[in-house]
């Protein structure tokens, strides 16, 4: 009975998480910046998630397991590249003024610098954006992943994405300038 | 609307996140100030460069065999909670006997319920749930078809027809996702002058079906099935503007 069980809760913890795997990875992969990281973090995730099925009740399955993959993620930057979080940073201080991109259109989007761009945001903006943009997730899924409250979830992208357009901007200048 | 203002909601408003009046507001904004309306362009560009493949980084076969061997090897020996210890079997068992017992008894002394009344109860319930708070109404405000109905994909498993009947007098106001009898449901939020009208969508088993009217709490309902699909229009509007309302979905 007992391996009856535990088979049981095995199986359906694959049926129910493993089509989340693309999912878990790319948010790995972003937050980790590294292909073979992510598989380490992910697997981690993964096995954190197995263990705490017991208190999974049902419900979305991708925002729980998400969840999972970020705790992971942030403590695995913590250990292996400390300066990398911004720890304790406040929404105000920061650079808000000086971000008003949005005013000049793009006109062309080279989608590899895009990618490097996105690549050097700290983590914290980084994520927003793979969540939303990358993932489709509402602001209420990305707070209940996050663990922040909507109104921050909500300044956060705006942020995050002023300050891609804003480094995206400066290369295309600093391009012309050339 | 200030510019200012607008700004900060650039996003917001991209993303469909706003309620109904400031979405409205946006909207409006951008038709008049120039400025914001290339930063909303910014956006949608930034956001359609990113739906590109090379920005999703997929998993590897390796890592899901990886995984599910690992998944394997863990199987046995979990950490049991001790509400599984033996001892506490005989306390279960009388639970259950308990709760069978109640079961059996309800059954008995109530009044069967088909399946519709049920069902009609949860879709009424929805509608006042619906209306309760501001911003649960609609998860997608709007009045265009075309912006409601590609909305929905991702989003459910199959694709709700979605039609503004503003001509026949029952204005699209726009999308919402819903939850009922353990289905994912399509809600359609339609306006018949001051009042809402919930059109709740979602595939069914069931042949095609005519009207059935019913009343549930002072408000009325409609149910069809049609094409594999099952519709329930519930509203505080009279019987016969919901009757009106449900042959132009029908049409």
């Amino acid at each position: 009975m007992a391996l009856f069980r535990s088979e049981n809760k095995s199986s359906n913890f694959e049926e129910t998480f493993l089509p989340h795997l693309d999912a878990a990875y790319n948010l790995a992969r972003w937050l980790t910046r590294d292909p073979a990281d992510a598989d380490d973090v992910v697997q981690e995730a993964y096995m954190r998630a197995f263990k705490f099925y017991g208190n999974y009740r049902g419900g979305d399955s991708r925002s729980w397991v998400l969840k999972i993959v970020r705790n992971t993620c942030y403590t695995w930057i913590q250990k292996n590249r400390p300066r990398e979080i911004v720890s304790e940073f406040d929404e105000g201080l920061h650079d808000v003024e000086t971000e008003n991109p949005e005013t000049i259109l793009i006109r062309d989007i080279d989608k590899q610098k895009v990618r490097e761009q996105m690549e050097q945001l700290p983590a914290e903006f980084r994520e927003m954006i793979i969540l939303r943009d990358l993932e489709g997730l509402s602001y209420k899924e990305i707070a209940g992943i996050s663990d922040l409250p909507l109104g921050t979830v909500m300044s956060r992208l705006a942020r995050a994405r002023g300050k891609l357009q804003t480094a995206l901007r400066a290369l295309e200048s600093g391009g012309r300038a050339k | 609307m200030k510019c200012k203002e607008g700004k900060e909601l650039l996003n917001s408003y991209a993303d469909c996140e706003l309620d109904l009046v400031s979405h409205l507001q946006i909207e409006q904004h951008i038709k008049e100030c120039p400025e914001c309306r290339r930063a909303h362009e910014n956006i949608l560009a930034m956001r359609s460069a990113m739906t590109d493949d090379s920005f999703y980084f997929k998993a590897s076969a390796d890592l899901k065999a990886r995984l599910r061997s690992s998944l394997k090897e863990s199987k046995p020996e979990l950490p049991r909670s001790s509400l599984w210890n033996w001892r506490w079997m005989p306390v279960f068992a009388s639970a259950l006997l308990l709760v069978g017992v109640s079961i059996v008894a309800l059954t008995l002394l109530r009044p069967a319920r088909t399946g519709e009344d049920m069902l009609a109860k949860e879709m009424v319930s929805a509608h006042i749930r619906s209306m309760m708070t501001d911003g649960h109404l609609m998860d997608m405000p709007s009045t265009d078809q075309h912006t409601v109905k590609p909305w929905f994909d991702g989003k459910l498993d199959f694709a709700p027809s979605v039609n503004d009947l503003a001509a026949q007098g029952f204005p699209l106001t726009g999308g919402r996702l819903d939850y009922i009898d353990g289905h994912p449901v399509a809600a359609l939020i339609y306006q018949r002058r001051k009042h809402v009208i919930n059109l709740f969508i979602y595939p069914t088993p069931d042949a095609d079906s005519q009207n059935r009217v019913l009343d549930r709490q002072g408000y009325n309902v409609i149910h069809w099935n049609k094409t594999g699909m099952s519709f329930w229009a519930v509203s505080d509007v009279n019987v016969g503007d919901l009757q009106e309302f449900s042959s132009a979905v029908q049409k």
